[in-house]
């Protein structure tokens, strides 16, 4: 069974943004894989412990995401590729789902691809079902438990989380599935793995090497531009302190303020 | 003229989903700076009675695809139509409720299309006779705007909550036009078995109130206590990561960046200490209250109300406080 896992490098969670000119920056907090992301490698991981086969790990981004690959390389994938090049500077999710398509194409004999929910810098969550339609393989987002896979069949089964409840269903291989927290505990680095992971060469690819024409990624094969970008604005709210000499005098006075809010 | 705008009615065996309609409100805003109609779009099973519905909140037209193999949604079966509708009308915008269903839809369909996708939009403006919508990224720490550069339709979803539900009885009628499925059953890559779902709990998805416990509440049990100041006030139990983690809730319930994003009109947070990843689920509820024992937590620096104390006699005294006031 042979598994891509799609990861992003994204700033840490509790990096503080800053936006000049519509631009974000984030100083020196540290780049991290988006955390998503973490649940797809561990089942990627999983996978290939019981079926076999090999776990590969792709990234699309600048020359600094191959920090998030030694990662991916350090938990125990077997191979991982950067793509990269100035060209794809721009890309929205489907210039980004077609890039990795490409890849994925290019790798080939593919089973599952598995991606994280979403990335949390631009937080769409669409990448999933594009790179689905784009390889023609069946789509399974959200998913939170992976319950059978069969090999021979080429058949999968699943739980998916929706609004409604856990979705049940089985479905075709290959397929691209987007996972959630929930669906296992990821791994740490082992130090061995680590050690390894620092001394090894990661691919990178170029839009030529993938056979992409330039002008249908980057900003120029975007179908949604975000030419401004600034801070939520801040709410004047001041806390305004709710006290009493009794739990009851507080909750009554706490219930006369809600009430008036009209929120209940 | 045809309608430049169009709206996609989100539902579940037949029903339209709480949020559904909160499309039509947010396709109107733009609809009447285009000087367009509205047109909305169904696809299911059992979904006949949605154009009735959609005419009642003000749509003037209505696209039904009805048919057995789309009683559950699937992604592929469902896109097939959208892309051939969208595709022969080829409208401005088609916007509708950020579902994780939607968010499929959009995102498979938009590549037949060859158009934009812009999910959990919190507000659309028509600038220069184009759509500017805006969206929280980066967990709600920025906000941005974002247009279409090429291809249309541009499909958008827009936040739940984000747009009030319209005003429904308008009594009107139009035009429904019947449409027929593309895909059948035996090309479907998927087969839908069953749905687990939690028994008898309000879900935080499009809750108006939710009652939310984090480390503070101590333990499983620690719930119960919030539990039952949510039953009296009709609100969904929330949680913070840290206790999704300790196993003391499900994941289901969990607020954050790593869970759902909610924005009721009332968030509780009880023994919740705020962290960012936290507020980057809860921050635009509207009235945020908090409940800690440290009159220093972040918590209280997004709260419009604090109580510093202990949770374990605020929340039953509030309780009681409701259970007199609502008469239950
Ligand atoms: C990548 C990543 C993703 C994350 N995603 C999420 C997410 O989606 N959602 C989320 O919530 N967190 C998330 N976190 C975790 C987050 O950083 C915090 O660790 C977590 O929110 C803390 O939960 P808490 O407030 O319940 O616990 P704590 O921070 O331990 O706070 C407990 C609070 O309870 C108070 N307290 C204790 N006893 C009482 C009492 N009897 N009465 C009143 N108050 C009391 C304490 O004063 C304290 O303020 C994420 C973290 C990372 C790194
Ligand atoms: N540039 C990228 N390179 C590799 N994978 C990506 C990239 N962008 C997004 N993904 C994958 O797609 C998922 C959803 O991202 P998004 O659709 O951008 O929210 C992420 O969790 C990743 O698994």
């Amino acid at each position: 069974m042979n598994i891509v896992v799609c990861i992003k490098q994204v700033p840490d969670t509790a990096a503080k943004l800053q936006v000049v000119d519509s631009h974000v920056t984030w100083g020196d907090s540290p780049l991290i894989v988006n955390p998503w992301d973490e649940y797809a490698y561990e089942e990627a991981l999983l996978l290939k412990e019981k079926f076999g086969g090999k776990a590969t790990a792709i990234t699309m981004g600048p020359e600094s995401a191959v920090e998030a690959l030694k990662t991916c390389l350090a938990v125990g994938c077997d191979e991982a590729y950067l793509i990269t090049d100035p060209a794809l500077k721009g890309s929205d999710a489907s210039a980004t789902a077609f890039t990795l398509a490409k890849a994925v194409q290019k790798l080939g004999d593919v089973d599952i691809v598995l991606l994280g929910k979403q990335a949390i810098d631009g937080d769409t969550g669409l990448t999933a079902a594009m790179l689905g339609r784009h390889l023609g393989w069946t789509v399974l987002t959200q998913v939170i438990k992976i319950h059978e896979i069969d090999p021979n069949a080429k058949t999968i089964k699943v739980e998916r989380f929706m609004e409604e409840g856990r979705q049940v269903c089985t479905a075709k291989l290959p397929a691209v599935v987007s996972v959630i927290k929930g669906i296992n505990e990821p791994r740490y680095p082992s130090f061995m793995g680590i050690r390894k992971a620092s001394k090894a060469t990661i691919p990178s690819w170029n839009v030529g090497d993938l056979g992409i024409d330039a002008a249908r990624v980057g900003a120029s094969g975007a179908f949604v531009a975000w030419p401004e970008i600034y801070p939520m604005p801040v709410k004047e709210t001041k806390v305004e302190w709710i006290e009493g000499s009794s739990p009851q005098e507080i909750a009554a006075k706490l219930a006369d303020k809600l009430i008036a809010e009209k929120v209940i | 003229m045809a309608n430049q705008v169009w709206v996609y009615i989100d539902q579940f065996k037949g029903q339209a989903t709480p949020s559904a309609w909160e499309a039509v409100s947010a396709a109107k805003t733009v609809a009447e700076k285009l000087g367009s109609g509205i047109t909305a779009l169904v696809i299911g099973s059992g979904v006949e009675g949605l154009a009735q519905q959609a005419f009642d909140c003000g749509v003037d037209e209505v696209f039904v695809c009805e048919d057995a193999s789309l009683q559950d949604f699937r992604v592929e079966a469902y896109a097939a139509v959208f892309a051939k509708v969208l595709g022969e009308a080829r409208p401005k915008i088609v916007i509708g409720t950020a579902s994780t269903r939607v968010r499929d839809l959009f995102a498979y369909a938009s590549i037949d299309l060859e158009s934009g996708v812009i999910v959990d939009a919190t507000g659309l403006e028509v600038k220069d006779g184009g759509v500017v919508v805006t969206r929280p990224v980066y967990a709600g720490k920025l906000l941005c705007n974002e247009v279409a550069k090429k291809g249309q339709p541009l499909l958008v979803s827009v936040r739940v909550r984000a747009f009030p539900p319209p005003q429904s009885g308008a009594g009107k009628s139009g035009n429904v036009t019947k449409v027929s499925p593309v895909m059948s059953e035996d090309q479907l890559p998927t087969k839908v078995l069953d749905y687990v779902v939690e028994e008898g709990e309000v879900s935080v998805d499009g809750a108006a109130i939710i009652v939310s416990g984090g480390r503070g509440v101590n333990g499983p049990e620690g719930f119960e206590p919030l539990r039952a100041l949510a039953k009296v006030l009709g609100a969904a139990v929330g949680a913070s990561r840290a206790a999704v983690d300790a196993g003391w809730i499900p994941y289901s319930h969990q607020v954050g960046q790593t869970g759902k994003v909610v924005s009721p009109d009332l968030y509780i947070a009880c023994g919740i200490s705020g962290a960012v990843q936290h507020q980057a689920g809860m921050r635009t509820s509207k009235v945020i209250v908090a409940i800690n024992k440290d009159k220093d937590a972040p918590i209280f620096n997004l709260a419009k109300y604090g109580v510093v104390g202990d949770l374990f006699e605020i929340v039953p005294a509030l309780t009681e406080e409701f259970r007199k006031r609502l008469g239950k």
